[in-house]
C-alpha cells in the first residue's frame, strides 16, 4: 500500500446530491420489483399473459371445451344423420352475393351423379337458384344436453338443398357436424384419463415421496416396469379385452381408464420429486418445528406449493391421451361406431383410394393437431409462469 | 491504466439505469475496491469491463479505457467498443477475473491443471511443456501443498479454500495487468478469507498487477485497497483514498455503512454481574449434557457434534460461533428436536425456575407439543423459510392455528400486534412474502417465532443472508425483543463480530466440540485458545490501521497438531478436556 502516505493522489469525491434521497425507497423499504399487494397467483397470471402462444392455445381450448355441451345445437346435422343424396359430397361454400346483389348467406343446391368412367361421385351446383340458410330453425331432432328432446338448431340447410361445409363421408354424413360432435368424446377422453392417472399418480407418488424407504422403492420399480412395456401393444391388448357388446359409453369409459392406467408413472415421478424437493425447504421444517401434524404440513404447506406444478404437468400429458384415443380408434380397437370421435372418423380414412379421391375424409386430423398443439403451448406457458425463476 | 468514465447500464429500454454515470480509474499496481450493498450495481460495473453482462443488460453510455501495457501491445483501447477478437485477446491475457463461487466457476469435468494451462495455450504464449511448468510454479505460489497432484485433480476433490486458490492461479497464470475479484471471499470462512486475501496481496506485490476488488465488506476494503469507491443504487456516493474515505467518511451513506459494520471491540467493559450467581445450574433454561450426533453416509460416519456440554441461561443469550462444518447448526437442530442426538447425551429443558427440568429426549405427544410452543426457531434463509403461497398474516397466524390457542378475532389482533412489534406495517398482512425485502422477511420470520410467546428462541445465522445495514437493524430488533419479553436466546453465527454486541456468553465451536466458552468481555480481550485467536484476528476491521494478523490466523486455523503445547490433541488423539482457566472462562487445553 504505497499510496497511503500521500494518499496516492486520490481525490476525495463526495456525491453532491442530497442524502437520504427522498425519491428512492429507503432502507428496508418494500422491494419495488413487484406489485406488493399481488398474490402469487396474480403474478403467475401476469407472467402467463406475456406468453402469446400459450394465451392463444388457452383461448382456443377454452372455447372448444365451453362449446362442447351445446355442440348439437350449433351444428346443422346429427352425427349419424345420413344424406343419401350426397355421398362423398365435397365441401360446399356459403355465399353472400348473387349476381352482384346482397341476399345474405345462402347456398346453391347441388346434385350428384356417379361418374362411371372414374368410378366416383361428381357434384354440380345449380348456380341459378340461391337458397338462403335458415337460422334458429327446426332441423333433425336431438336431445339438448342429453335431457330435452328438441329440433331447434342454430343453422339449418334450406329445404331442397344441403349444407355440407366440410363435405360428407362414405355414408353421406356431414363431416363438420361429426367433427364437432366427435370433439365431445375426443376432448373428454383426455380429461377423464388424466383424472384417473392423477388419482393414481398423486397417491402413489405422494406416498413414495412422503414415506420413502421401501414404499418409495416399490413405486419406483413399478413405474419403471410400466414405462418399459411397449405402449401400443399394451393398449391393443387391454382394449381387445373390452367386450364388443358393451354400449359405446361404457367402452368410452373403459378406454379412458385404460389410457389413465398406463399414463400415471410420469405423473407419480413428478409428484414424488416435488415432494422430496419441498420437504427440504425451510418453511416445511419451520411448520414441523411449530408442531404441525403431517396431514397439516401436506395440506397447508406442501400442496399449495406444488398444485400449480401438477396442473402444468397434467396439461402437458392430456395431448398424449387424446392421441392415444385417436390411435386406438383409428386402428378400430377403441371406440366403435355409432360412437363418434375423431379417431373413429379417421378409421374411414384408412382406405387410401378414398383419401385420394375424396381428400376431405382425412380432415379430422386437423382438429387433433390443433388441440394437441394448443395443449402443448398452454402447458408450456403454464409451466414457465409457475416457475418463479423464469422472467421476473 | 483502466479508466471508467460515465458508465451507465440499464435493463431494457423502458427502465431507468441501474448503473448511472460511474467514474473511477486504476493505475498500474494499485488496488481499488468497489463497495456497496446488494443491488448497488457494483457487480454489473465490474462485469461490464470484460463485457460479460447478464442477458438483458446493456451499456447505454460512458467508456472504459484500458491500456494494454508495454509487454502486450501498448495501445489504449475502449473495451466497450472493441471488436470481439480484440476483446478475446484482452480477456484472460490482460484482464482476468475471480468469481465468488469457485465451485460453479470451475468446469467439473476438467482437471485444475488443464483449465489453468488452457489460459496460456489460448493466448499462444508457449508450448505445452512450458505451460505445465508455469502452472506448477503458479500452483506452488498460491500455496498448494502438492502442486503436482493439484494439477491432476478435479475441482470436486478440493476443499473450498483450495478451489479459490485454483481460481486465483488460473486468473494469474497469464500475468494479467488487471485482476478483477468479484466478492472473492464471500463464500469462504473468515480464516480462509484472511488467507486468500493475504495471498492476493502478496501476488500483487510480486507481479505488480492492479486489482479491482468488489465486496460488500468494509473490513476487506480496509485490508486490501488503496482507494475505495462506495456505490449505492448505481451511483458513486463517495470515492477516494482508503484512509480518507474510511478514516473521515463525508457522505451520509458511507457513515451509515461504517456504523453498521459489525466489529470486534478491542477492549470490552466486563458485563455487569448478572443478578444471580454464575455457577447456579438450576437457572439454565436449556442444558446440553454430553450431546453428540453422528451422521452415517454410506460407509462413512461423520461426527457433526462430538460431546457438547452447554447451558442457555434464563433471560440471557448464548452465542455459538464456528466456521462451516463446526456442528453449530446441528446443535440448533438438536435443541429444536428436529433431530435426535446419539444415545448417551441428554437435553434438559426447565420451563420454570422452581420446577425440575424436563428431559427433552423423553418427550412424546402433548408434552412435545408443549415444548414446541415454548421453543421457537428463526431460520437463516429468509427466502426459503416462508411459504410463497401464504400471505404474511397467514404465516404469522400459522403457529396460533396449529396450537389452537385463540379464535379468529383474537388471532387477527395478535397478528397485528406481532407485526407492529417487529416493525412491520400491520396493513401489509395480506401481502405475500415476495413483496418484501430480505430484512423484512426476516422480521416476518421473527414475528412468526414470537407468536406463541416462547421462552426460548433459537436463531440459526439469522443475519448472514442480509446486507450489513439490514443486519444491524435485525440485530437491534432481536436485542430489544429479548429485553422486552425476557427471552432466552441461543444465537448461532459464523461471525464473532456479530455476536459481540448480543451475547452474554460465547461458545466457540470447532469440529463438533466447544474449544472455548466465556463471556464476550473475557473472550475478546483475553482469548486463550489459538483457534479463537485466529477467528478474532481473521475478522477484517474497517480500519486501515488494524490489518489482519495473518500469522495468528494461519496458526489457529491450521492443523491442531501445530497448536502450542497445551492445546494439542493428547497422545491418544483425543482433544484435551475443557478446563476453567478463569471464573466462567472455559478453554479446551491440557490442565
Amino acid at each position: 500500500m504505497s499510496g497511503q502516505q500521500d494518499h496516492g493522489g486520490w481525490e476525495h469525491y463526495v456525491d453532491p446530491r442530497p442524502y437520504p434521497d427522498p425519491t428512492s425507497p429507503g432502507w428496508g423499504g418494500l422491494s419495488t420489483r413487484f406489485d406488493p399487494g399481488a398474490s402469487a397467483g396474480r403474478l403467475m397470471l401476469r407472467r402467463f399473459l406475456r406468453h402469446r402462444l400459450a394465451v392463444l392455445g388457452a383461448l382456443f381450448l377454452g372455447l372448444s371445451y365451453l362449446s362442447l355441451p351445446f355442440v348439437d345445437f350449433l351444428v346443422p346435422y346429427g352425427a349419424n344423420d345420413r344424406d343419401v343424396e350426397h355421398l362423398y359430397a365435397p365441401p360446399q361454400g356459403i355465399h353472400l352475393f348473387h349476381d352482384g346483389a346482397f341476399i345474405g348467406p345462402f347456398v346453391y343446391p347441388t346434385t350428384g351423379r356417379p361418374d362411371l368412367k372414374d368410378y366416383r361421385w361428381r357434384y354440380e351446383a345449380d348456380e341459378s337458384r340461391p337458397l338462403p340458410l335458415g337460422f334458429l330453425c327446426p332441423g333433425t331432432p336431438y336431445r339438448f344436453l342429453g335431457l330435452v328432446e328438441t329440433r331447434l338448431r342454430l343453422v339449418c340447410p334450406p329445404p331442397g338443398a344441403s349444407l355440407h361445409l366440410l363435405g360428407t363421408d362414405r355414408l353421406g354424413r356431414d363431416m363438420m357436424s361429426r367433427l364437432a360432435i366427435g370433439a365431445q368424446l375426443s376432448l373428454t377422453v383426455g380429461l377423464l384419463g388424466i383424472a384417473v392417472s392423477f388419482a393414481i399418480g398423486i397417491t402413489l407418488g405422494g406416498m413414495a415421496g412422503y414415506f420413502g424407504g421401501w414404499i418409495d422403492a416399490g413405486v419406483q420399480r413399478l413405474s419403471e416396469i410400466l414405462k418399459s412395456l411397449p405402449e401400443l401393444p399394451l393398449w391393443l391388448a387391454l382394449s381387445a379385452a373390452v367386450p364388443a357388446q358393451w354400449s359405446p359409453v361404457t367402452v368410452f369409459l373403459c378406454i379412458s381408464v385404460i389410457l389413465g392406467l398406463l399414463d400415471w408413472p410420469s405423473l407419480a415421478r413428478a409428484v414424488r420429486s416435488r415432494f422430496l424437493a419441498l420437504r427440504e425447504e425451510d418453511f416445511v421444517m419451520a411448520a414441523e418445528l411449530m408442531g404441525a401434524s403431517p396431514a397439516r404440513i401436506i395440506r397447508r404447506h406442501l400442496l399449495p406449493n406444488f398444485s400449480s406444478h401438477l396442473l402444468a404437468s397434467a396439461t402437458l400429458s392430456i395431448p398424449s391421451m387424446i392421441l392415444g384415443e385417436t390411435a386406438l380408434s383409428f386402428l378400430g380397437l377403441g371406440l366403435r361406431p355409432p360412437a363418434t370421435s375423431w379417431g373413429v372418423m379417421l378409421n374411414d380414412a384408412q382406405n387410401l383410394m378414398a383419401v385420394e379421391t375424396y381428400p376431405w375424409v382425412s380432415l379430422p386430423m386437423l382438429p387433433v393437431v390443433l388441440v394437441v398443439l394448443s395443449f402443448n403451448f398452454f402447458g408450456d406457458g403454464l409451466r414457465d409462469a409457475l416457475d418463479p425463476y423464469h422472467g421476473d | 491504466m483502466l479508466k471508467v468514465e460515465g458508465l451507465s447500464i440499464r435493463f431494457g429500454r423502458a427502465a431507468g439505469p441501474v448503473v448511472d454515470g460511474v467514474d473511477f480509474s486504476i493505475g498500474a499496481g494499485q488496488s481499488v475496491a468497489l463497495v456497496g450493498e446488494s443491488g448497488s450495481g457494483k457487480t454489473l460495473t465490474c462485469r461490464s469491463i470484460l463485457r460479460i453482462l447478464p442477458r438483458g443488460a446493456e451499456v447505454c453510455g460512458g467508456s472504459i479505457l484500458f491500456n494494454k501495457g508495454a509487454g502486450k501491445g501498448g495501445e489504449t483501447v475502449d473495451l466497450l467498443t472493441l471488436s470481439r477478437a480484440g476483446l478475446r485477446s484482452v480477456r484472460g491475457n490482460c484482464i482476468s477475473m475471480i468469481f465468488q463461487e469457485p465451485m460453479s466457476a470451475l468446469s467439473p469435468l476438467h482437471t485444475i491443471g488443464d483449465q489453468t494451462m488452457e489460459v496460456l495455450r489460448l493466448h499462444g504464449h508457449c508450448s505445452r511443456l512450458t505451460a505445465r511448468e508455469q502452472c506448477l510454479s503458479m500452483f506452488e505460489r498460491v500455496g498448494f501443498p502438492d502442486p503436482d497432484r493439484a494439477l491432476r485433480s478435479y475441482p470436486f476433490q478440493l476443499s473450498g479454500g483450495l478451489r479459490q486458490r485454483a481460481m486465483i492461479a488460473m486468473a494469474m497464470v497469464a500475468r494479467p495487468r488487471l485482476l478483477i475479484a468479484d466478492e472473492p471471499t464471500t463464500a469462504l470462512d473468515v480464516t480462509l478469507q484472511a488467507q486468500v486475501l493475504s495471498l492476493i496481496k502478496a501476488l500483487q506485490a510480486e507481479t505488480g498487477m492492479a486489482v479491482l476488488l468488489v465486496t460488500h465488506d468494509l473490513g476487506v476494503v480496509a485490508n486490501m485497497a488503496d482507494a475505495v469507491v462506495v456505490m449505492r443504487a448505481g451511483r458513486v456516493m463517495e470515492s477516494g483514498a482508503c484512509a480518507d474515505v474510511l478514516g473521515r467518511p463525508l457522505h451520509g451513506y458511507t457513515r451509515k455503512l461504517m456504523a453498521a459494520a459489525p466489529c470486534i471491540p478491542e477492549t470490552m467493559a466486563p458485563a455487569p454481574p448478572p443478578p444471580f450467581l454464575a455457577n447456579e445450574p438450576q437457572d439454565a433454561i436449556l442444558e446440553f449434557h454430553g450431546v453428540a450426533k453422528t451422521y452415517e453416509r454410506g460407509m462413512k460416519r461423520v461426527r457433526a457434534v462430538a460431546g457438547v456440554d452447554l447451558a442457555v441461561r434464563r433471560g440471557q443469550t448464548l452465542a455459538i460461533v464456528g466456521e462451516s462444518g463446526s456442528g453449530k447448526t446441528t446443535l440448533a437442530r438438536l435443541a429444536m428436536l428436529a433431530e435426535r442426538p446419539d444415545a448417551g447425551g441428554s437435553l434438559l429443558f426447565r420451563p420454570d425456575p422452581d420446577q425440575p427440568p424436563v428431559d427433552l429426549l423423553a418427550l412424546t405427544g402433548p408434552a412435545l407439543t408443549a415444548y414446541r410452543r415454548r421453543a421457537q426457531m428463526v431460520f437463516q434463509d429468509p427466502y426459503a423459510s416462508l411459504s410463497p403461497r401464504m400471505s404474511v398474516g397467514e404465516i404469522i397466524a400459522e403457529p396460533l392455528l396449529i396450537h389452537g390457542v385463540c379464535n379468529s378475532g383474537e388471532r387477527r389482533t395478535r397478528v397485528r400486534a406481532l407485526m407492529e412489534q417487529v416493525g412491520l406495517d400491520p396493513g401489509w398482512a395480506c401481502r405475500y412474502p415476495h413483496a418484501f425485502s430480505g430484512g423484512q422477511r426476516q422480521r416476518i420470520g421473527i414475528a412468526r417465532a414470537l407468536a406463541l410467546d416462547p421462552q426460548l428462541l433459537i436463531c440459526d445465522e439469522p443475519t448472514s443472508a442480509l446486507d450489513v445495514s439490514v443486519q444491524a437493524q435485525v440485530l437491534d430488533l432481536l436485542e430489544s425483543i429479548k429485553r422486552r419479553l425476557g427471552l432466552s436466546l441461543m444465537f448461532i453465527s459464523h461471525d464473532l463480530a456479530v455476536v459481540a454486541r448480543l451475547a452474554d456468553r460465547v461458545a466457540v465451536m470447532r469440529a463438533g466440540q466447544v474449544v472455548e466458552e466465556a463471556p464476550p468481555s473475557a473472550l475478546f480481550s483475553a482469548p486463550l485458545h489459538p483457534y479463537t485467536r485466529a477467528l478474532i484476528a481473521a475478522s477484517p476491521e474497517p480500519d486501515v490501521d488494524r490489518p489482519i494478523d495473518i500469522a495468528t490466523v494461519a496458526l489457529g486455523a491450521g492443523k491442531p497438531d501445530l497448536w502450542p503445547e497445551p492445546f494439542r490433541p493428547m497422545s491418544d488423539g483425543a482433544a484435551p478436556p475443557l478446563v476453567e482457566a478463569a471464573p466462567g472462562h472455559f478453554v479446551r487445553r491440557a490442565a
